[in-house]
């Protein structure tokens, strides 16, 4: 831990909860509590509570922060109603992709846009400059928001039973990502069907001050549901099994959504430019790497940068994140390969450690809310 | 459960309990607790002959790998199969339940007490 770390304001809860920390992105933030396992399975059968207060809130706002998005991000987001969210990208030029995050049409004129801790000042900056032309203000409020993650079947029933948690429209009728503005104790909230578990849940974004009071109202309205705190690594495996990519990972600026299997995201049919738009349409060059879901038998789990391997050894590949799915109780994994070997039922090879572990193209996700193993 | 201030230890977070001309070998407390929830043990297998130092199997958590080096020179006389089908041992009784090998050994080399492993560690 350096000087320059970084601390939730959630950080004394989390050491009283009896935490393992880690650095992620500068900020000190929990990995695990007890049992990883445990956290996972938590948010696949129950409920169990994130700290991502180090993800970046970025607002947008003014007469024309609609079309200031749609230029600046890949999709439509003028289309989008008040109270919608959206997952979108954030582009370069060379249409390389600067960070994924989701869009809250919180009023007619204002957006709030989550980012990843990582990229804050990157896509603030973004923001900022390709906002430049129109009449649009992008503020970043990220040191003065908290995020809390309800995750699992159970998380409406404890969102529910917080205390002075007041929202616009009732949380109740939230559909999935949907969002209602609102109020804690005094403050700004906005309450969010949104997630990155591949489960039912809520984000609830409250200021900073108040974030520990929530918390453990949240703990207190999960006790009879079983509720745990949970870190960082089951929030990487419950994605991962979600088939959702971590930037950094399946995610950066030399990847073209399309590679990443997020052609969806891009709308090519809006009218008028947008940053990345013409390296868009013209596609991946030839030979680029297409990312792929894989699955092994037994119990050895490939993992990032490990290579993936054709019949004859050679490297057609590599694994970008990989584990053994708590909840499927095998092998998977994503990985970049090479054109040609990206069939549902294509056989390689993942080189685990020296040793070859035979693995095949699956589709993703792996998993799907409501599926067993 | 073994206790722990009567074990030998390694600069590899492993305890080594000697017995007889014989080492039983399994990670500490400490190095589970940074694994995390292990899912996967492999051993080497029993008769093998290993040299002090090297790696001989791995400790895997849903995170991380671990491996697991000999810490003495010999050959495996047993491993334990009870961690293999159930890894989770090693995080919920690493000194007993949760043993990993045991080595005949030829030759011992110098391991660290309790007091120097706990001043290793700073627990």
């Amino acid at each position: 831990m350096t000087d320059t770390s970084r601390f939730s304001p959630l950080h004394q809860t989390h050491v009283d909860a009896g935490a393992t920390f880690t650095d992620f992105a500068g900020w000190q933030m929990p990995v695990r509590y007890s049992s990883d396992l445990a956290e996972h399975h938590a948010v696949r059968t129950s409920v169990a509570l994130f700290d991502l207060s180090h993800m970046a809130e970025i607002i947008v706002k003014g007469p024309e922060a609609a079309a200031a998005l749609d230029y600046a991000l890949a999709g439509k987001i003028s289309d989008i109603a008040i109270g919608q969210a959206k997952y979108s990208l954030l582009l370069t030029h060379e249409g390389g992709i600067i960070d994924d995050l989701v869009v809250y049409r919180t009023h007619a004129d204002r957006y709030g846009i989550v980012a990843n801790a990582s990229n804050r000042y990157q896509a603030a900056g973004a923001l900022a400059a390709r906002a430049g032309e129109f009449d649009t203000t992008v503020v970043d409020e990220s040191d003065e928001v908290a995020l809390i993650a309800v995750q699992g079947p159970n998380s409406l029933e404890v969102v529910l039973g917080v205390p002075g948690l007041i929202s616009d429209r009732p949380i109740s009728e939230l559909k999935y990502y949907w969002s209602t503005m609102g109020e804690y104790r005094g403050g700004d909230a906005l309450v969010g069907r949104t997630g990155y578990t591949g489960e039912d849940g809520y984000e609830i974004y409250v200021q900073t001050a108040h974030a520990a009071e929530l918390w453990a109202a949240l703990m207190a309205a999960g006790e009879r549901f079983g509720i745990v705190p949970a870190g960082l690594a089951s929030r990487d495996t419950l994605r991962l099994e979600a088939g959702m990519p971590l930037y950094g990972h399946e995610l950066n600026e030399s990847i073209l959504p399309v590679q990443a299997g997020l052609g969806r995201v891009v709308n090519l049919a809006k009218e008028g430019d947008f940053v990345g738009r013409e390296a868009v349409e013209a596609g991946p060059p030839d030979g680029a790497r297409t990312l792929v879901g894989l699955r092994a038998d037994g119990k050895r789990a490939g993992r990032a940068d490990y290579a993936v391997l054709a019949a004859d050894d050679t490297e057609i590949g590599r694994i970008t994140s990989g584990a053994l799915s708590p909840t499927l109780g095998y092998p998977i994994a994503m990985a970049y390969v090479d054109p040609g070997l990206t069939e549902v039922g294509t056989d390689l090879f993942m080189d685990v450690r020296g040793s070859r572990v035979p693995a095949s193209v699956v589709p993703l996700p792996f998993y799907k809310r409501g599926q067993t193993a | 459960m073994t206790e722990p201030s009567s074990l030998k230890y390694t600069e590899e977070h492993e305890w080594v309990d000697i017995s007889e001309g014989v080492a039983t070998v399994g990670i500490t407390a400490y190095a589970a607790d940074k694994l995390g929830d292990v899912v996967f043990v492999d051993l080497p297998a029993v008769g093998s002959s290993v040299a002090a130092g090297t790696v001989v199997g791995e400790i895997e958590s849903t995170k991380s790998v671990g491996e697991l080096f000999a810490p003495v020179q010999g050959t495996v006389h047993a491993v334990n199969d009870a961690v293999v089908a159930s890894p989770e041992l090693v995080n919920s009784d690493p000194f007993g339940e949760g043993w990993l090998i045991r080595v005949r050994f030829t030759e011992l080399p110098q391991l660290l007490s309790f007091e120097q492993y706990s001043a290793l560690t700073g627990e």
